[in-house]
């Protein structure tokens, strides 16, 4: 893939030799989430960036794979694609056999929704929220009030429970503002699984947190893979977190190497 | 459920929106106050303007008028009987009247009215706008033996604040008091009269025998000339703190000239005694018009056949029964009668011009405040956009967690739409309230300004009139939240909008 051809905007073809698959590597699960050839650049102007040049990358039921990259390497846009944030300029997304990155905007706000939870560097707790509101915030958009008012026991019941695995069950009144950075970041991990998502996506989760809190949060997200049956894929720049996961691969030059 | 929960925590973490709504909440009361004011303005002035004429005068085009009323009101009866309840025959003639002063006397420019007693009661509201209680119940052209009011019969009581003292002696105890100290006069004149002659008995030349003039008996202390009602606004003003003063009482003889309806013309002359005052609280009525009975006036006038003793008359009030479409009655007897001797006309079209203009001062105020809820509602659009681009990132986490670009939108939109309602909503109080207590704060503003806000003097009523309509107060507020919403619909769609990745990188 030639940098003149990305700028006349010509999309590759997904089909062509990109290398590698990834997938089923000797392994029995299934893959439940797989980018075959995605292409994505940033524009200003008339001059685009390529930030991904061909990403093919399977990920298989259960898994806990960590992609590694220097900054700005395109592992947040990677993300982002693989959460359906964003559309990729050439290429694919699959999800459970499903081709998601084409779904309309209501699907995708589904997807996101229930099946997806997602963890971000920043935290992004909603500032006018309690602590219990926040990791309620999935549930709230879920559901119209009606629906809400009817089934927020349950909702309630859950979200204690995964504030009590957090370790946060002191703070349920507390505004994010209050709260450490790591307190922050364990609220956001409750919000994440509300909904009982079967895959999580981790954007640097240990990025903002010093060693001692980023170990806390690594532990926990090892403890609720296990318990919450969960698949989890996470973008670090920090080689001694992304040793944590199963597998680990590396973005390079908007390739994947694997490590 | 989470547009509702962030739209209620954002209303209460941001004052600054509510204080950009405060100019929504003080047009809405603006207006409510404006309109309620200008209706209660033109509900009382409708009311006074009917209240003098019939719903429908029939009027001849010569002010020397035409004969036989009889004749016509049958003929009336004939094209519109149905919608008729009753009719009057009036006379209508400009007049000079000259009010005695001490020693001087005070000319005023009046429309002379003959009316007859029996029927005008029942074509118009002017008997209740006398000031004695029997001329209320049916006027008599006649001097009352006192018992005239004092306070203003039209107001409530408890807003009765300014005694008319001089009413207290009106009528024959007036009148006595007043020929008593003219004849004292005459005597001490006779006196020194009788003095200067004996002093030069030259100086009057030859002896007269003085013949009885006409009119030599009459003595005021026991006879009146025939009875007048005066306008309150002719015999007497008001200042400014609301107090009647009086040059005219009941009791009183005043001299009117006018023209005969005879050819040449010819100008005469005739005293008349008042006997009562009429108040419609309508400054134009009550400055200009004067009331005689209808058959002295055409005696005087000469507008009676010697013959036949059938009289002339130059209008003809009709009174329309209740729910009658006076257009429609006037547009038969328009065609009935010949258009080049007669003009008929509504009440309405008498004071069209009037009544048009208040309307289009009411619409004319309405538009110019509903701008300024408009420009209110450019504030609020400015102020969403500034909220929006604070709220960029955490527009971003709502998409990331899911949230349809719908979801985000309402969140916006029932911002806009509180925001709408709470302004709106306390300027209708507002509003209400101060409508409720216009009067009393027009008194406080008088006293602290030192300048009365509400001059009784000029609008002849004492108090500002107000009425609330309903339809009105609900379509302003209406208006506004409406106005609220459509400014928060752009910056909600900007909101929308958003790319999810751009707005989280957001800082």
């Amino acid at each position: 893939m030639s940098q003149a051809a990305l700028q006349t905007g010509t999309p590759p073809s997904p089909t062509g030799s990109t290398g590698p698959r990834l997938a089923a590597l000797g392994d029995t699960q299934p893959a439940v989430l797989e980018a075959r050839g995605l292409f994505k650049s940033y524009r200003r102007g008339a001059v685009g960036t390529p930030v991904l040049q061909g990403i093919d990358l399977s990920i298989r039921k259960g898994e806990f794979l960590s992609i590694v990259g220097p900054s700005g390497c395109g592992k947040s846009t990677l993300l982002h694609l693989l959460g359906t944030l964003d559309a990729p300029e050439a290429g694919e997304v699959h999800f459970d056999g499903h081709r998601i990155d084409n779904l309309p905007t209501s699907s995708r706000d589904l997807l996101r929704n229930r099946y997806f939870g997602m963890i971000f560097q920043f935290y992004h707790l909603l500032p006018e929220l309690s602590v219990l509101e926040n990791v309620l915030a999935p549930a709230l958009i879920c559901d119209g009030t009606l629906k809400y008012l009817r089934t927020r026991r349950a909702h309630r019941r859950r979200a204690t429970e995964l504030l009590e695995l957090v370790g946060l069950t002191h703070r349920l009144k507390h505004k994010p503002r209050e709260l450490s950075g790591g307190e922050m970041q364990r609220a956001a991990i409750a919000r994440s699984l509300l909904m009982e998502p079967s895959l999580l996506l981790a954007d640097e989760p240990t990025g903002n947190l010093d060693r001692e809190a980023g170990e806390q949060v690594m532990a926990m997200l090892g403890e609720l893979k296990a318990r919450e049956n969960l698949t989890i894929v996470m973008v670090t720049h920090d080689p001694w977190i992304a040793e944590q996961a199963d597998r680990v691969v590396r973005l390079e030059a908007g390739r994947i190497k694997t490590g | 459920m989470y547009k509702l929960l962030l739209c209620w925590r954002y209303l209460r973490t941001r004052y600054i929106a509510l204080v950009c709504i405060v100019s929504v909440t003080l047009g809405v009361a603006t207006m409510i106050v404006v309109n309620s004011v200008m209706a209660g303005f033109s509900h009382e002035m409708q009311n006074r303007l009917n209240g003098m004429l019939g719903d429908i005068v029939l009027r001849s085009r010569s002010m020397d008028g035409v004969a036989d009323p009889l004749a016509h009101m049958q003929k009336i009866k004939n094209v519109a009987g149905a919608d008729v309840v009753g009719m009057s025959p009036t006379v209508h003639v400009p007049a000079l009247m000259y009010l005695q002063v001490g020693d001087q006397a005070l000319t005023r420019q009046v429309t002379l009215v003959g009316i007859d007693k029996d029927t005008y009661a029942s074509v118009s509201k002017f008997g209740g706008y006398l000031q004695h209680p029997k001329n209320r119940e049916q006027l008599e052209f006649t001097v009352r033996d006192g018992g005239y009011d004092v306070y203003d019969q039209q107001t409530p009581v408890a807003e009765q604040k300014h005694p008319r003292n001089a009413m207290k002696t009106a009528g024959w105890p007036y009148r006595r008091y007043k020929a008593r100290l003219k004849a004292q006069k005459e005597r001490i004149a006779q006196h020194a009269a009788a003095l200067e002659t004996s002093a030069n008995p030259f100086q009057n030349g030859p002896a007269e025998v003085a013949e009885p003039a006409e009119g030599e008996h009459f003595d005021p202390a026991v006879e009146q000339h025939t009875g007048i009602v005066l306008g309150i606004g002719v015999c007497g003003y008001r200042t400014s703190d609301g107090a009647d003063h009086f040059i005219a009482l009941p009791g009183d003889d005043v001299r009117v000239s006018f023209p005969k309806a005879t050819l040449p013309p010819e100008a005469i002359s005739e005293f008349y005694t008042v006997v009562d005052i009429y108040e419609s609280k309508m400054s134009e009525y009550d400055t200009q018009f004067v009331f005689v009975p209808i058959t002295a006036l055409q005696q005087s006038r000469g507008m009676v056949d010697p013959e036949t003793g059938i009289g002339k008359f130059t209008a003809i009030q009709v009174k329309l029964r209740e729910g009658a479409d006076p257009n429609a009655v006037r547009d038969r007897l328009a065609e009935a009668f010949p258009s080049q001797l007669y003009s008929v006309t509504t009440w309405r079209d008498e004071q069209g011009p009037l009544l048009a203009a208040v309307q289009m001062e009411t619409a004319v105020l309405n538009v110019l405040l509903f701008l300024i809820i408009a420009v209110a509602g450019f504030g609020i659009l400015a102020i969403f956009f500034m909220i929006v681009v604070e709220k960029t990132r955490d527009i971003g986490i709502l998409k990331s967690l899911g949230a349809s670009w719908q979801g985000v939108m309402g969140i916006f939109l029932s911002y806009g739409l509180c925001l709408g309602v709470v302004g709106a909503g306390v300027g209708t109080l507002l509003g209400l309230s101060f409508v409720w207590n216009i009067n009393e704060i027009a008194d406080a503003l008088g006293r602290l300004t030192g300048t009365p806000v509400f001059d009784p003097s000029v609008y002849y009523f004492y108090k500002i009139p107000t009425i609330i309509e309903p339809f009105t107060v609900t379509w302003i507020t209406a208006g506004a939240v409406a106005i609220a919403v459509a400014a928060s619909v752009l910056p909600a769609w900007r909101a929308a909008r958003l790319h999810p990745v751009r707005a989280l990188r957001f800082e």
